[in-house]
């Protein structure tokens, strides 16, 4: 019976959404308040409805209802707890659901937060919010419902995919989609302004927030898949530019260069087209994403059942959506003049170049990740791009916008000014620059152009970065969180850039054969395998090795490396040994038993990974921090103590 | 209006045909099958993997269930299926005939026998299509790409990516004659 309700919900959700959508958009255009006014009575209970229809799933997980098809083909009796709810999203229809589900929680929290906003403009926001919803809700019913039966009931269920079952990839999903959903905020934001065709001056500033926080989200999601594919696929990679991860960045690269570009158009009132395009870029990205991983048009390990009906759903769906809000674009953008202009060396210019770049690097990852498809219609047979095509490409982008960062956070707004900032940067550069030369050639050893070139970039960010607060705190000026976020999030990339740079060029990486009490060296360091045993886990059985590591005679750890076996998929899953020495990991996967005793495994030294996960982690963190800035809650603040704030915004 | 206003959407519109037809396209290699099933596999020869001098070929194989497994050591998404093939290869009504798809890589056939020690071997028997000819005359778009052949050497199915074990219970394992061992009397049974 329950089951039935959640599908029950999920139509309700519908015709709410569709109500959402109307009310919202045809509301403000028609000039029906009471309309307007019900706008948020919808997205209430829109957001009720899905919370029920999550809920029953869930419960149909954590009660082993085998006759729920979704819940049959996707746990077991075996499983436990945790990955019984984390199976929610572990294929298609559930995962579409989370993602329903996600965008009614950001929708809800527009609506309490834009009680402060001018009527019309939050209703128009929620609408556009209303439309991507029903669409999705409809793709949910009308191609991948969650709750179809299975009668007769299963036994027993087939099981959670085995590289689901790992507590990084349980939580992975669900950041990486309230990344992906929060990007429909400011796409909304943007659509808004776009129907009223005028950008309120307080536009930016109310859009940056959601941005940031969509941003900051896709961030840590991205960066918990790489982390996880790192220490679970068994080959200790951690970008591969599989098509599914580069459309999780595609939409970061955007949403990178639109939190710059919204910090010109709030301070400036510039680049307001332009900022209107990149917010509708960077969700029609993750739109694209969506696409590419459940249509089955590329293949890659993150597949969804591949199913054309549902391809043809979506590619009709995005057409409408991306379609309309750009031709709506075309429309409306002329519109909105910006008519101060700025000097080549201000601030302004560099956040010009910056999201120049950030586009350039986003369309050539697109280029690249589409280039099979584009291969397809050319009449081409196979035209599949990989690594070497991403890498310099993606570095021909990077590396002048990295340079560019340390001059663009010294120039100021409007007039080209520099001569003052010459000086510090200068000093910095050539500091970074020394103590670049001194890590290669002192620490690492060798002649590494590129690896003294990463690491003084690093360096630079970092020191340059710094130059501002601490100039500030000296003289006992106050600091804004923004300023603060802005600074943790570029030192954070800085980190990035040095883990990468570390990781490129120093990695020693060996597959070795080793029988018993034999031993291997990589890097500086011996592996001894010291032998292997048989365990039993809920669901699984597993072969563990035993592998000692030390360094010059000297014991430093034991690792444990695991192959496991699980027994309903017959699937096999490579946990790796990982021990962690001041940001080195040293990292052996266990491969195949190659009889007699004889083990393959796989021993890398990976200097400086850890930044790899610490960098991306700053980034997010200076995302909150710029998003608790107090002029943000000044805002509200203002708006709720009196209505002047809306009068005014009504009075055009 | 003004024309650069249009750019994006002109942009997009061209990247919706490029979809429509990656979609087709994908439903054509995949749902609604490539053009070569039900029909007979082109004749093929190739030179074996570990010894070039040695070659097979569809002729020596009639008679036999068969896969034809297009793979390759530069292939990302081959790693993903490997270990299905691993698990596969137990099953005695078909033998899996990997053929090592040289694509341009240039120490191809040297990482592909690495691999295949690192890895294990699921393959009854590996050759090695050197210039892409066969691949071609199969219509083999992309890797990894799995032909099923039967006895007559008439392609039944055709896997355009990854072979997951559902993929392979539901496709492959159940177009297949029944495993002999399986005793008819048990029909009356139920």
């Amino acid at each position: 019976m329950l089951p039935e309700l959640g599908h029950f919900a999920l139509v309700l959700a519908l015709v709410l959404a569709g109500l959402q959508a109307f009310f919202g958009i045809a509301g403000p255009a028609l000039g029906r308040d009471r309309w307007v006014a019900a706008t948020t009575s919808a997205v209430a209970g829109q957001f009720v409805m899905v919370a029920t229809a999550v809920g029953i799933l869930v419960y149909a997980f954590v009660n082993f209802d085998f006759s729920v098809l979704y819940v049959a083909e996707n746990s077991n009796s075996a499983l436990p707890l945790m990955y019984r709810i984390a199976a929610l999203w572990g294929a298609h229809e559930g995962s579409l659901l989370l993602w329903i589900f996600l965008l009614a929680v950001w929708t809800l929290a527009v609506a309490i937060v834009s009680r402060n906003l001018p009527e019309r403009f939050a209703a128009r926001v929620l609408g556009v919010l209303g439309v991507l919803s029903f669409g999705f809700l409809l793709f949910t019913l009308a191609t991948s419902d969650p709750f179809r039966r299975l009668i007769p009931a299963a036994a027993d269920g087939h099981d959670l995919n085995p590289l689901l079952q790992d507590p990084g990839l349980a939580v992975h999903p669900p950041i990486l989609y309230t990344g992906y959903v929060g990007l429909a905020v400011a796409f909304s934001f943007a659509c808004a302004a776009m129907l009223e065709g005028r950008m309120d001056p307080n536009w930016a500033r109310w859009t940056r927030p959601w941005t940031t926080a969509a941003w900051a989200f896709l961030t840590c999601g991205i960066t918990l898949g790489s982390w996880w594919s790192y220490y679970t696929l068994g080959w200790g990679g951690y970008w591969e530019w599989d098509p599914v991860e580069n459309a999780s960045f595609m939409p970061w690269l955007v949403a990178t260069a639109l939190i710059h570009s919204l910090a010109v158009t709030e301070k400036r009132g510039l680049f307001k087209s332009w900022t209107l395009l990149l917010a509708i870029l960077g969700f029609s990205l993750s739109l694209l994403g969506t696409f590419l991983v459940r249509s089955g048009v590329l293949v890659s390990v993150h597949s969804f059942a591949a199913d054309p009906s549902r391809g043809r759903f979506i590619l009709a769906f995005l057409g409408i959506v991306i379609g309309g809000a750009l031709a709506l674009y075309a429309w409306r953008a002329p519109l909105l003049k910006s008519n101060a202009g700025f000097d080549l060396l201000s601030r302004e210019s560099f956040l010009l170049f910056n999201n120049i770049l950030l586009v350039v690097a986003a369309a050539t990852v697109l280029g690249g990740t589409l280039a099979p498809l584009i291969g397809d219609t050319m009449g081409q047979t196979s035209l599949s791009v990989g690594p070497p095509y991403f890498r310099p490409t993606f570095l021909l982008a990077m590396v002048p916008l990295l340079l560019l960062l340390s001059v663009g956070i010294h120039a100021a707004w409007k007039r080209g000014r520099l001569e003052v900032a010459v000086k510090p940067l200068v000093v910095t550069l050539a500091v970074a620059g020394i103590l670049g030369a001194a890590t290669v050639f002192g620490f690492y050893g060798g002649r590494h152009a590129l690896a003294i070139t990463g690491f003084t970039i690093g360096g630079w960010i970092i020191l340059s970065s710094l130059l501002d607060p601490i100039d500030r705190l000296r003289r006992h000026l106050s600091l804004s969180r923004a300023v603060l976020g802005m600074t943790l999030a570029h030192i954070g990339l800085a980190v990035a850039v040095i883990a990468l740079t570390g990781v490129e060029s120093y990695t020693s990486e060996r597959d070795i054969a080793l029988g018993r009490g034999e031993s291997a060296h990589v890097g500086d360091y011996d592996f001894r395998l010291m032998g292997t045993q048989e365990l039993e886990g809920p669901n699984y059985s597993a072969t563990r090795a035993t592998v000692d590591v030390s360094r010059a005679g000297r014991m430093i750890t034991t690792l444990y490396p695991e192959v496991r076996q699980f027994w309903v998929q017959q699937q096999t899953r490579k946990i790796a040994g990982i021990y962690n020495l001041h940001g080195t990991d040293l990292f052996i996967a266990l491969g195949d038993n190659l009889g007699a005793g004889r083990w393959s495994l796989r021993a890398q030294i990976r200097p400086l990974i850890t930044l790899l996960w610490l960098g991306p982690l700053f980034m997010a963190l200076g995302g909150a921090l710029a998003l608790s800035d107090r002029r943000y809650r000044l805002e509200r603040a203002a708006a709720r103590a009196g209505v002047a704030g809306t009068a005014h915004g009504e009075a055009q | 209006m003004k024309s650069r206003f249009l750019i994006p959407l002109g942009i997009f519109v061209l990247l919706v045909v490029v979809l429509i037809v990656g979609l087709n396209h994908s439903r054509e290699v995949g749902v609604l099958q490539s053009p070569l099933v039900g029909h007979q596999i082109p004749d093929w020869e190739l030179p074996m993997l570990t010894d070039p001098a040695k070659r097979m070929g569809s002729r020596e194989l009639k008679g036999q269930w068969y896969v034809l497994n297009y793979w390759g050591a530069w292939c990302y998404a081959c790693r993903v299926e490997h270990p299905t093939l691993l698990q596969a290869q137990h099953d005695a009504r078909v033998q899996i005939i990997g053929v090592d798809w040289v694509a341009g890589n240039q120490d191809e056939n040297a990482q592909a026998l690495e691999w295949l020690a690192r890895l294990g071997n699921p393959y009854s028997t590996v050759v090695t299509d050197l210039d892409g000819r066969t691949a071609i005359d199969l219509g083999v778009a992309q890797a990894p790409e799995s032909f099923l052949v039967n006895p007559q050497g008439v392609i039944v199915y055709k896997e355009p990516g990854i072979i997951t074990p559902e993929i392979w219970r539901r496709e492959f394992l159940a177009r297949l004659p029944p495993q002999s061992t399986a005793p008819v009397a048990n029909e009356g049974g139920s």
